[in-house]
């Protein structure tokens, strides 16, 4: 029983991180505009959360550099990519690229110091009760709030007027613009919300989940956050299945191989990959509607005035 | 005026270039690294070397180095580069780089190439790398002593001789002490992922593992292990920052002592192609201070090193089980010889796990 909790714990640590910059780059993509530089906006938000923790010894001051370095490095795609129209597919590369660099020339002299990781949540009582207790209340703030942000997503997306204009400036430009809607001013804010959460996700890595800086040490996980939005076809509730699912098939083929199952570990390793792919390829068959790819997704809108 | 700025820009990289090859009076090293040089690891350990190098002989020679240079074609464009540059001695300093190593190596016959880890060689290019299953060795002895569940987790990089030869020498020292002990590997199946490590980490211990080894880069399994409490060896570089109160002792690269010695090979103009495998008498790599453990454990590891360092004892001494059963054929009389440890490829007896792709 133990182990059982012990691994739903593995996983929403490791489904976190995707789950934030996923949830950021889905609202981008809803707007319209591809932006390739999640991996790169994360790990410079990872830098400057460190940064912002290790000098204040405050995680939510840490937290929130990340946030703002996210921002800024998507405010330079959006002056780019919407103010000078420029191919949003190289510039989304630039940026990952750009990030890299960045990362390591403002993490420099932060590589080697430690910090007191985010604390978890601890309720007497609550906490206590076995299998469900850390899991439900047991948690990082992380682990909420990137459960919060994706129900509020959901919401602004399909409750809300502000959504709706969102989700016409994906689909249609030209007829969103002819309403009299500023989409580029849409746009941007999309682009930013993107870069914020894609800056909290990479701030979560050194604040919560290995407490220290490395250059590079987001290893990936912004390309896997892209991929997620494109097998959930652009749903909210799918993005929530494919992050866990993800996070679970990590963490369990890890489990599989202490336990020396005799499957290859290279198989194992690509599993997460294969799995979340297949499961949400199925959800997008078994309901109808096909795809469901925002029309205008990385075309260049320049409004004629 | 576009065209002019260019022009411009050009005149003036070419004006830099040529500047900085006038400087050379010294001799000129050269490196190239795979990662930052702050990746508290692999680079880390070959810059610090580097930095020695040049507290040793810097009136005599200038050091260049690129650093984060992928494997691959990159690697060639990098290192033409610095011989460019005039660069007449270059490290490159991670496996990757053999064949891009080889082909400029061949291009330039003036300039001279050390490779590390690597096993390919031309006349002006050597090889160079350490006997590190001599430090997994004493790992084995002192987890094995320390652990209470008789559980060791090993966290693998990727299932190559090199790591594969680590695992058993652990094994071997391990069951001197206690038969019956038990190893869970995972395979990472990367050299450098924090989370992913911490994640290996995680499961090992949760499976009830009380020692973590590591064959892979950064600090985070160590991390883990001081969060939960347990025991674990650094690797590459000195993490009991990260584990106070956790490192049993770590693998260190210490490359200083070799690069002094072939730049001074070098400015001596007796520099020729060879094929080094240092092991602990050679300086190659180092242990880090025995920490965490009790005295009595503590005298066995420093035994075992002198043992080691004397060549009096061997890690994988014959008769070697494979877990099959059935007996190794020893080809280096006493002990396996070089080349079956270079190649090993399968688990001695006692591992109760399936190598990949066996």
């Amino acid at each position: 029983m133990e182990l059982v909790e012990a691994i739903i714990l593995s996983v929403l640590a490791a489904s976190t991180p995707l789950l934030i910059a996923a949830t950021g780059e889905l609202v981008t993509e809803r707007s319209g505009v591809l932006n390739l530089g999640v991996e790169g906006m994360m790990i410079v938000g990872a830098a400057c959360g460190f940064a912002g923790a290790w000098l204040t010894g405050s995680i939510f001051i840490g937290a929130l550099f990340g946030i703002v370095a996210g921002t800024m490095m998507s405010l330079f795609f959006a002056l780019m990519a919407l103010g000078l129209a420029v191919n949003q597919v190289a510039t989304g590369l630039a940026l990952t690229i750009l990030g890299v660099g960045l990362s390591g020339l403002i993490g420099a002299g932060f590589v080697g110091e430690r910090i007191t990781p985010a604390v978890h949540l601890s309720i007497p009582g609550l906490t206590d009760i076995p299998l469900v207790g850390r899991v439900l209340f047991g948690e990082d703030a992380f682990v909420y709030f990137s459960i919060a942000l994706l129900v509020g997503v959901w919401w602004f997306l399909y409750r809300t007027r502000a959504g709706l204009i969102l989700r016409a400036c994906g689909d249609n430009h030209v007829s969103a613009h002819a309403l009299g809607y500023p989409v580029l001013r849409i746009r941007t804010l999309a682009v930013m919300f993107g870069g914020a959460c894609a800056g909290l996700a990479g701030a979560y890595l050194p604040l919560a989940y290995t407490p220290f800086f490395i250059p590079g040490m987001t290893a990936g996980r912004g390309w896997i956050a892209l991929a997620l939005v494109v097998f959930s076809s652009w749903r909210p509730g799918r993005l929530v299945v494919g992050a866990y699912l993800f996070g679970a098939v990590t963490i369990l083929q890890l489990h599989a191989q202490g336990w020396g199952v005799g499957i290859p570990s290279q198989f194992m390793s690509a599993l997460p990959y294969l799995a979340t792919i297949v499961v949400l390829v199925l959800l997008s068959r078994a309901r109808s509607g096909g795809s469901t790819a925002p029309a205008a997704l990385g075309t260049v809108f320049v409004p004629d005035r | 005026m576009r065209k002019s700025l260019l022009a411009l820009a050009a005149t003036l990289l070419l004006a830099g270039s040529i500047g900085a090859a006038s400087a050379a009076d010294k001799l000129k090293v050269g490196f190239i690294y795979l990662g930052p040089i702050g990746d508290l690891g692999w680079t880390y350990q070959h810059d610090l070397a580097r930095q020695a190098l040049v507290k040793e002989l810097g009136d005599k020679i200038e050091t260049t180095y690129l650093e984060n240079v992928p494997e691959g074609p990159d690697a060639e464009r990098s290192i033409e580069q610095l011989v460019r540059a005039g660069n007449k001695l270059i490290f490159t300093t991670s496996f990757g780089y053999m064949d891009p190593t080889l082909k400029v190596a061949k291009k330039y016959p003036n300039v001279h190439f050390e490779h590390a880890t690597g096993y390919k060689r031309n006349p002006n290019m050597s090889t160079y790398s350490a006997r590190w299953y001599q430090g997994r060795y004493i790992q084995g002895l002192i987890a094995a002593k320390m652990s209470k569940s008789g559980v060791l987790g090993y966290i693998g990089s990727f299932p190559i001789p090199e790591v594969v030869s680590g695992i058993n020498a652990t094994m071997l020292a391990a069951q001197t002490i206690n038969p019956n002990i038990k190893v869970k590997i995972i395979w990472a199946n990367t050299w450098f992922d924090p989370g992913k490590e911490a994640d290996a980490a995680k499961a090992l211990i949760d499976q009830g593992a009380d020692v973590i080894m590591q064959h892979t880069d950064s600090p985070a399994a160590m991390q883990i292990a001081s969060e939960r409490g347990k025991l674990a060896f650094g690797q590459d570089s000195e993490m009991i920052k990260f584990g106070p109160k956790t490192q049993l002792t770590s693998i260190l690269d210490t490359w200083g002592s070799y690069y002094i010695e072939r730049v001074k090979a070098e400015l001596a103009g007796t520099w020729k192609s060879e094929d080094s495998w240092g092991g602990l008498d050679s300086h190659m790599f180092a242990m880090a201070p025995y920490t965490n453990m009790p005295d009595e454990v503590k005298k066995l590891a420093e035994d075992a090193q002198a043992a080691i360092t004397a060549g009096k004892l061997h890690p994988f001494k014959c008769p070697i089980v494979g877990q099959d059963g059935k007996p190794v054929e020893c080809k280096g009389g006493e002990h396996l010889d070089d080349g079956q440890i270079l190649g090993m490829n399968f688990y001695v007896k006692g591992i109760d796990d399936k190598l990949p792709g066996k």
